[in-house]
C-alpha cells in the first residue's frame, strides 16, 4: 500500500473532477468572501469574517494564523462548506461549495471526535464505510491509516482507554481512509500539550507528502506555522482579513528540526510583528 | 415572550380548546368528562364557597411540614453519603428501586404507630422526599470543582470557613433542585395518601367528589391542583434556571 | 491516560468489584438487623419480623391463585414499560433533536411530572373503565416523562463535533441518527430507563389498586383494607427485590455502556 501519489505529482492526475486542468495549480479560492452572522430580537448582527480571497495551491502546505476569536475557524468552515459564505464565492476543484461538504475534502476537529462507542478500527472506518465503500477496500485502507499514525497496537481499543494526542491521531487516521485531495484541520494539537505537538507536527507532514494532499492548517501558534508551512496567511483581528501572506520556502522534505534554521527564528519574528496589534486589539475586546 | 413561550401558549390553549369542543359535543362521554368551562367555573365556586379552604390549608400545611423535615434530614443524608463514599456505592442500586414499590402501602403500620391523624401523611411526605434530596444534595457536593477545594486548601481556610464560602455556594444550584424535588414529592404523596386512606385533606375531596359522582367539584378541585403544581413549579423553576445560570457563567 | 493502565485498570476493577459484594452483604446484613430492632419495638403485628415476612412470601407464592395475579400484573407491567420505552425514547429523541419542539414542551413535561398524578386516576378510570388499559394507562403517565426527559437531555447533551463530523463525512440525516446521535444517546437513555422502569412499575400497581380485581397491586389493596401487615410487607419486599435487581442489571449495563464512553 503505496503513497496516494509520488511526490511531485501533479495533483489533476488523482483529481476527481474531469474538469479541472492539469499543471501546477489552484486547488480552491475563496474570492471576497464574509461571513456575517444576521441580527436577531436584541442582537446586532455579527460580522465573523471577511472579507478575504485567498487561492490554494494544489499540494501545498497552507497555514492560517491569527488572534483568538478572528474568525480563523470559521474560514476553514466556509472553505469545507460547513458553514455558508454571506457574500463571495468559495470554489474547490473548479466547483463551488455552498452549504455542503463536497466530495475530496475532509475535516479535522480541535475537539476530541472519536466515538466512543467505536473502537479505534471503526472509528477510522467509519468515514469509509458510510461512503459504501467495499469492506475489504475498507480493511486495506483503516490498517494502512492506523499504521502510519501508529495506532497498530490498539486497533481494538476504545477512545476512552487512549490519551488525546492518540484520540486526535485517530481522527486523522479516521480522515486519511476518505483519501481526501483536501485537508482541513482546525487546531487539531490544541488540546495538546507543547512537545505531542511538536510531534504531531511531524507525523502531519509525513501525512501531507505521503497523500499528495493539499493541506490547511488553522492554528494560533505562530511556531507551528512557521515550522510546517509551505504559506502562511496572517490574520488580523475579528473581523479577519489577511494582513499578508507569507512564503517560507521550505523544502519539501521537512521536519520540526527546521526550528534549527536560522530563518526560523526570523521568519517567527516577521509574523509576530505583524500578529502583535491585533492580537492586543482582540485581547481587549475579550468580554 | 420568547418564541417557545409563545409556542407553548399557543399549544395550551388549543389543547384546552379541543377537549371544551369534544366535551361540548360528546364526542368525549359526557358523564364522565365535563367541559374545561365548567371545571374552571366548579373550581370558582369551591373556592367562593369556602367549604374547602380548610380542606386545602390543611394538606398545604402538611406538605409544608414535611418538605422541612424532609429538605434537612435530606440534606444530613446527602453529607453523610458524601463521606462515605462506600456506602453510597452500595445504596445505589437501593435508592433507585425506592420508588419502585408503592410507599403507601406501609400507611397502615405507620397508623398504628402514629395514631390516625395527619403524621402518617407526613411521614409519607417525608419518606418520599428525603431520597431526592440526599441524591441531589449528594451530587451538588461531588460537582464542587476540585480547583476550588485545592484553592482553598492553598489559601489555608479552616474547614468551617471552606463549607461557607465554598462548598455550600458551589453545591448551592444542586441543593436547589434537591428542594424543589422534595416539595414536589411531598405534595405528591400526601396528596395520594390523602386520596386512599384519609378522611380530610385535599386528595380526600377529590375521592369524595369522585366516590359521589359529583363531577363538577371532582374536576374544579383536579384543575385547582393542577394550576397549584403548575405555577409552584414554574416559580421553582426559575429560580432554579437562575442559580444554574450564575453557575455556568462563573465557569466560562 | 496511558494505554499501559488497560490491563491495570481491568485488574483493579476485579478487586473493587469483590469488595463491593462484601460491602453489598454487609449492608443487607445491617438493613435485616435494623429491621428486626423496629419490629422488637413496635411489636410484630404492627411490624412483621424479617423471618415472618420471608415465611409469608413464600406462602403467598405457593398459593395456587398466585400465578394468576403474577400473570395479570406481569402483562399490564410489560405493556405499560414497553409503550413507556419506546414512546419515551422516540419522543426524547424527537425533542432532543428539534430545539425549539424541545424548549416548548420541556416545562410542560416537567409540570405534568410534577402533578400528583394519582388524582388523575379518576379521569382514566372514567375514561377507561377498570381492567387492563386502564392499569397500562397508570403505569405509562408514571413512566414516559422521565425516559423522554433523560432522552432528550441525552440528545442536547451530545458533542456539537459529532454533529460537525458527520457533516464532514456527508452523513445523510438518517445515517446520522442511526450511526451517531442514537449511539452517543444510549448511556443515558439507560440511566432513563431504570427511573423509568422503577416508576412504570409503580404506576401499574397503583393502578391495579384501584382498577383492578386481579393482580399484585389488589393484593396490596385487600392487605391494606385488612390490615394485614404480613401480606403487606411481604408483597413490599418481593416487589422491592424485584426491582433492585432489574436495577443492578440496568446498572451493569450503564456501566459497561459508559466505560465504553
Amino acid at each position: 500500500m503505496g503513497p496516494l501519489r509520488k511526490p511531485g505529482t501533479p495533483l489533476s492526475v488523482v483529481s476527481a473532477n474531469p474538469t479541472f486542468p492539469a499543471g501546477p495549480q489552484i486547488h480552491a479560492t475563496l474570492t471576497d468572501v464574509t461571513r456575517i452572522y444576521p441580527g436577531s430580537k436584541g442582537r446586532p448582527s455579527f460580522h465573523a469574517l471577511g472579507p478575504v480571497s485567498l487561492s490554494l495551491r494544489a499540494g501545498e502546505f497552507f497555514s492560517v494564523v491569527g488572534p483568538s476569536g478572528c474568525g480563523k475557524s470559521t474560514l476553514l468552515d466556509v472553505m469545507a462548506g460547513l458553514n455558508p459564505a454571506s457574500s463571495g464565492s468559495v470554489i474547490f476543484e473548479g466547483a463551488p461549495v455552498h452549504a455542503k461538504v463536497p466530495d475530496g475534502v475532509a475535516v479535522v476537529f480541535q475537539e476530541d471526535a472519536t466515538f466512543p462507542w467505536l473502537t479505534v478500527y471503526d472509528n477510522a472506518a467509519f468515514g469509509a464505510r458510510r461512503a459504501g465503500l467495499p469492506e475489504p477496500e475498507i480493511r486495506e485502507r483503516v490498517e494502512h491509516a492506523l499504521a502510519f499514525m501508529g495506532l497498530k497496537a490498539f486497533t481494538q481499543s476504545y477512545p476512552v482507554q487512549l490519551s488525546g494526542g492518540m484520540r486526535q491521531r485517530v481522527c486523522i487516521a479516521r480522515a486519511m481512509v476518505v483519501r481526501p485531495r483536501l485537508m482541513l484541520l482546525d487546531e487539531p494539537f490544541g488540546a495538546l500539550d507543547q512537545q505531542t505537538r511538536l510531534l504531531m507536527g511531524d507525523e502531519m507532514l509525513k501525512l501531507w507528502r505521503d497523500t499528495g494532499a493539499t493541506v490547511m492548517l488553522i492554528t494560533h501558534s505562530i511556531d507551528e506555522a512557521v515550522l510546517l508551512s509551505d504559506r502562511i496567511g496572517v490574520m488580523s483581528a475579528c473581523p479577519g482579513r489577511f494582513i499578508e501572506t507569507i512564503e517560507t520556502n521550505w523544502p519539501r522534505e521537512r521536519d520540526s528540526n527546521t526550528a534549527l534554521d536560522a530563518r526560523f527564528g526570523e521568519l517567527t519574528a516577521r509574523v509576530w510583528g505583524l500578529l502583535r496589534g491585533e492580537a492586543m486589539k482582540a485581547l481587549g475586546s475579550q468580554t | 415572550m420568547n418564541v417557545a413561550a409563545r409556542w407553548r401558549t399557543a399549544l395550551v390553549v388549543g389543547f384546552v380548546l379541543a377537549l371544551e369542543l369534544a366535551s361540548r359535543l360528546a364526542w368525549i362521554d359526557p358523564v364522565s368528562f365535563i367541559p374545561p368551562s365548567r371545571m374552571v367555573l366548579g373550581a370558582w365556586q369551591l373556592l367562593r364557597s369556602g367549604d374547602y379552604t380548610d380542606d386545602i390549608l390543611l394538606t398545604l400545611s402538611s406538605a409544608a411540614l414535611a418538605v422541612v423535615m424532609a429538605v434537612t434530614a435530606g440534606f444530613v443524608f446527602g453529607v453523610a453519603l458524601y463521606k462515605l463514599p462506600r456506602i453510597r456505592r452500595v445504596l445505589d442500586p437501593l435508592l433507585m428501586s425506592y420508588y419502585a414499590v408503592p410507599i403507601f402501602v406501609i400507611y397502615p403500620i405507620l397508623i398504628v404507630l402514629m395514631g390516625l391523624n395527619r403524621w402518617p401523611l407526613i411521614a409519607l411526605g417525608v419518606l418520599f422526599a428525603i431520597v431526592a434530596m440526599a441524591v441531589n444534595t449528594l451530587n451538588g457536593l461531588e460537582r464542587v470543582p476540585r480547583v476550588m477545594l485545592r484553592t482553598a486548601r492553598a489559601l489555608r481556610m479552616s474547614p468551617l470557613a471552606e463549607i461557607r464560602l465554598i462548598t455550600l455556594p458551589a453545591s448551592l444550584p444542586f441543593v436547589f433542585t434537591g428542594i424543589k424535588l422534595s416539595v414536589v414529592y411531598a405534595f405528591i404523596a400526601i396528596v395520594a395518601g390523602e386520596f386512599v386512606l384519609s378522611g380530610s385533606g385535599f386528595g380526600y375531596r377529590i375521592a369524595f367528589a369522585y366516590n359521589n359522582f359529583d363531577n363538577p367539584s371532582m374536576y374544579g378541585l383536579m384543575l385547582l391542583l393542577l394550576l397549584f403544581v403548575g405555577t409552584l413549579n414554574m416559580l421553582l423553576h426559575m429560580a432554579e434556571a437562575r442559580l444554574y445560570r450564575r453557575m455556568s457563567r462563573a465557569a466560562t | 491516560m496511558s494505554t499501559v493502565t488497560s490491563t491495570t485498570a481491568r485488574e483493579l476493577g476485579t478487586a473493587r468489584a469483590s469488595r463491593s459484594w462484601s460491602d453489598g452483604v454487609i449492608l443487607v446484613l445491617a438493613l435485616l438487623v435494623l429491621w428486626q430492632l423496629c419490629s422488637w419495638l413496635a411489636g410484630p403485628e404492627v411490624l412483621p419480623t424479617p423471618w415472618r415476612t420471608a415465611v409469608k412470601a413464600l406462602k403467598i407464592v405457593r398459593d395456587e391463585d398466585f400465578p394468576q395475579s403474577l400473570e395479570a400484573t406481569g402483562i399490564a407491567f410489560i405493556a405499560a414499560l414497553v409503550i413507556s420505552a419506546v414512546g419515551g425514547v422516540a419522543l426524547g429523541l424527537v425533542l432532543g433533536a428539534r430545539r425549539l419542539a424541545g424548549d416548548v414542551m420541556e416545562p410542560l413535561l416537567m409540570a405534568f411530572y410534577a402533578l400528583p398524578k394519582i388524582t388523575l386516576y379518576p379521569v382514566v378510570l372514567l375514561m377507561f373503565g377498570l381492567g387492563l388499559s386502564a392499569k397500562v394507562t397508570f403505569g405509562v403517565i408514571h413512566g414516559i416523562i422521565p425516559i423522554t426527559v433523560f432522552t432528550m437531555g441525552a440528545v442536547r447533551n451530545m458533542p456539537i463535533v459529532y454533529a460537525r463530523t458527520a457533516l464532514a463525512y456527508r452523513l445523510t440525516p438518517l445515517d446520522f441518527a442511526r450511526y451517531v446521535m442514537l449511539p452517543a444517546a444510549i448511556p443515558e437513555v439507560v440511566a432513563g430507563l431504570r427511573i423509568g422502569f422503577s416508576l412504570t412499575l409503580l404506576g401499574t400497581l397503583i393502578g391495579e389498586m384501584f382498577a383492578s380485581q386481579s393482580g399484585i397491586g389488589h393484593m396490596l389493596m385487600i392487605a391494606m383494607a385488612r390490615n394485614d401487615t404480613e401480606t403487606i410487607m411481604a408483597l413490599a419486599l418481593m416487589l422491592f427485590l424485584f426491582a433492585t435487581g432489574v436495577n443492578l442489571l440496568l446498572l451493569r449495563w450503564h456501566h459497561r455502556l459508559a466505560k465504553t464512553g
